[in-house]
């Protein structure tokens, strides 16, 4: 069974701007927030399966809800995250005390080489994509590929929209990969193409790459995405996969969706 | 004379690593190089054998100017791409007179800097296959000939902390700008000989308003006299356009025994054909010289009247004459030990700016071996195998030319505004 540690959003709010989808005069409805998650929740234990962890929010701590930043982790190794800005820099020790608490080895990188866990790092069990220029570093993945015997893919990311390599690029269980083409350079574009087969393949049109259609929720033929992206539905469905959708708009109004608020623990 | 570009270029290694290749950073980081007006190197190119092993690159940047490399490190560091660690040069003392230590850094005619105390110090008088001596209280370095080390002398060894900087393409659109060293009996000399004058002229101008670095270094064999060159050379010294020569024992006895006798090696110059006893002629011109004193004397004495010694007498001419083991005589002022013939050579190389090398083997490449890539250099020979002996230096400045050594000169010579 799938574990998955997610943060209830009691404290979620827009407290800061640090990506461009965050404005601080765009308030969140905060009892909406909640019954959004919450539905999120339901379709990830009821209909999926899932186990959740919960960890426990903290208030101050925004973007603590958003767990896929709380690091990589890896069979029983956690690598924490080491946040860009300093707003979220806060929320590192709650991450490592969480992981530590749980009996993870817990291992991170040097001060000043920023990676945002598995905002950032994510792919197949063969091999795994790095997001970087935007957040993390891409000095960070050699010494993670190293340390974990695994390709790493770096992938530069050029559009500011989409400033974590989830927000932009979903790998499937069935080898399938979703993606947002201009989220990627020519060179990040031309190395998927070379790694993932064109039927393999779908590029996410813009409107729903905009709603975030990439930052999708996949456990086994199970897809999580967010409502009102029926073209990358349907090429969901013709491949076999069960698709489950959710609002999760006020969540986007901070630059996340359903991906961003859960981080796979095995 | 080279550009200000080619004096001055910047260079820079940094590392690359990680799976670079297929996801196409390598190939990206070497785009933006080239993009933003850098060249590189690839050094040490390690792909991973597995798809888990990370590949490592090396890469080595050049550009034209310390600004532009930085805007390319500024640009490629996102990617990943880190400057390597400096590493300071190693040194270790000579272990005695004239005895380098093992392992010492053996130079090119490259522009060469090594890094003394976390700075990167120039070393002077580059010339190939020296070492380097360093003087840490100054934080100076300087070319050094193996036989002129003295015990305790630091040494610079190993390759780490040393760099050889490429010469860039000249910035002159000249004969001297060509990438390539191309030697051919069948390429047309004419636009060469033209790019040629017109360095020289520009020198002379430099030289009379002492300049630094203008100097025509002309280094020559006995063939310029046989052949009939020595009336156009004569006129360029005359005329200011040579600033230095090095010769043998024979140019100069030959080219005297002409103003005496009119032969060259009992030739008459004039006649065309051998003059009875005329064998004899330059051990006579020889003997005269040495029983007078030295060549200056037999000139401002009035004994020697015209040619090129004569010549480089009056313009005050600084003459190397080296020895060989075939010399008659030899006249006075030849140098017959060949390590103070190089070391006196090599003293007059800092103020040349443009290098003829004509019809001598031997002074061509021993010559060749003392300069600095930076300084333009014509080899003119006969024989095919000269030039490309020098072009093969891996100058970009070095032209050769296959042709005779008289008619080279007297079409300088009228290039430059002699009337025949």
């Amino acid at each position: 069974m799938s574990r998955l540690l997610v943060c209830p959003p009691d404290f979620f709010g827009i407290e800061y701007e640090i990506n461009p989808w965050m404005r601080l005069s765009n308030r969140v409805d905060h009892d909406r927030a909640v019954q959004q998650w919450h539905a999120l929740m339901r379709v990830l234990e009821q209909e999926m399966g899932v186990a959740l962890e919960r960890m426990s929010p903290l208030p101050g701590l925004p973007d603590l809800v958003f767990t896929a930043n709380a690091g990589v982790v890896v069979g029983r190794t956690a690598v924490v995250s080491r946040f860009r800005y300093p707003e979220r820099r806060r929320e590192e020790v709650h991450f490592e005390q969480w992981f530590r608490e749980h009996g993870y080895d817990v291992i991170s990188t040097e001060e000043d080489l920023h990676f945002e866990g598995a905002g950032d790092l994510l792919g197949f069990p063969g091999y795994w994509f790095g997001g970087y220029r935007q957040r993390s570093d891409i000095r960070v993945f050699p010494i993670l590929s190293e340390r974990f015997h695994r390709e790493i893919i770096p992938l530069e990311l050029v559009d500011t929209r989409f400033y974590h390599l989830d927000t932009c690029l979903c790998p499937l269980s069935g080898g399938e990969l979703l993606y947002f083409p201009g989220a990627f350079d020519p060179y990040g574009q031309t190395a998927l193409a070379e790694r993932v087969s064109g039927g393999l393949r779908l590029a996410v049109p813009e409107d729903e790459a905009l709603k975030f259609a990439c930052n999708a929720v996949s456990v086994g033929k199970h897809v999580v995405l967010p409502i009102g992206c029926p073209a990358t539905q349907s090429w969901l469905h013709d491949r076999g996969y069960e698709t489950h959708t959710v609002h999760l708009d006020e969540f986007m109004k901070s630059g996340g969706s359903a991906k961003c608020l859960t981080l796979a623990l095995d | 004379m080279t550009s200000e570009h080619a004096m001055n270029p910047s260079q820079e290694r940094v590392v690359l690593q990680g799976h670079i290749i297929d996801s196409l950073v390598l190939a990206k980081v070497l785009d933006l190089i080239l993009m933003m007006g850098g060249t590189f190197d690839l050094e040490d190119v390690h792909i991973g054998k597995t798809r888990e092993e990370p590949s490592r690159a090396r890469i080595v940047i050049r550009t034209v100017s310390k600004a532009l490399l930085d805007d390319i490190l500024k640009a490629i560091q996102p990617h990943g791409a880190s400057v390597e660690r400096e590493a300071n040069c190693r040194t270790k003392p000579a272990p005695a007179n004239g005895i380098l230590p093992e392992e010492f850094y053996a130079t090119t005619h490259l522009p060469t800097r090594i890094r003394l105390k976390e700075r990167w110090v120039e070393v002077d008088g580059i010339e190939m296959d020296l070492a380097v001596r360093v003087d840490e209280q100054r934080s100076t370095a300087h070319t050094i000939p193996m036989g002129e080390v003295r015990e305790g002398d630091q040494i610079v060894v190993g390759r780490e902390g040393v760099r050889v900087t490429p010469l860039q393409r000249p910035s002159e659109p000249d004969v001297f700008g060509f990438m390539e060293s191309h030697v051919s009996a069948e390429r047309p000399h004419g636009h060469v000989i033209a790019d040629i004058a017109s360095r020289m002229r520009h020198l002379r101008e430099q030289a009379r308003l002492g300049q630094p670095g203008s100097n025509v270094l002309l280094s020559g064999g006995p063939a310029i006299i046989h052949a009939g060159g020595r009336e156009p050379l004569t006129w360029l010294i005359e005329e200011g356009f040579i600033h230095v020569l090095f010769c043998g024992n024979a140019l100069a006895a030959h080219d005297m025994e002409a103003d005496l006798y009119g032969t060259s090696l009992g030739y008459g110059l004039t006649a065309g054909h051998a003059v009875r006893h005329g064998h004899e002629h330059h051990l006579r011109t020889i003997n005269r010289i040495r029983a007078i004193g030295s060549i200056d004397a037999a000139v401002t004495s009035g004994v020697i009247t015209h040619g090129i010694m004569a010549a480089c007498v009056r313009q005050r001419v600084s003459v190397v004459m080296a020895g060989t083991i075939r010399d008659d005589g030899p006249l006075p002022g030849v140098i017959t030990d060949s390590i103070q013939a190089q070391i006196a050579m090599r003293a007059m190389v800092p103020g040349v700016g443009l290098a003829l090398l004509i019809a001598s083997t031997l002074h061509a490449v021993a010559t060749g071996n003392l300069l600095p890539a930076t300084v333009p250099t014509v080899c003119v020979d006969v024989n095919p195998s000269v030039p490309t002996k020098l072009a093969d230096r891996g100058s970009f400045q070095a032209v050769g030319l296959v042709m005779d050594a008289a008619s080279f000169l007297a079409e300088l010579a009228r290039a430059l505004g002699r009337s025949t």
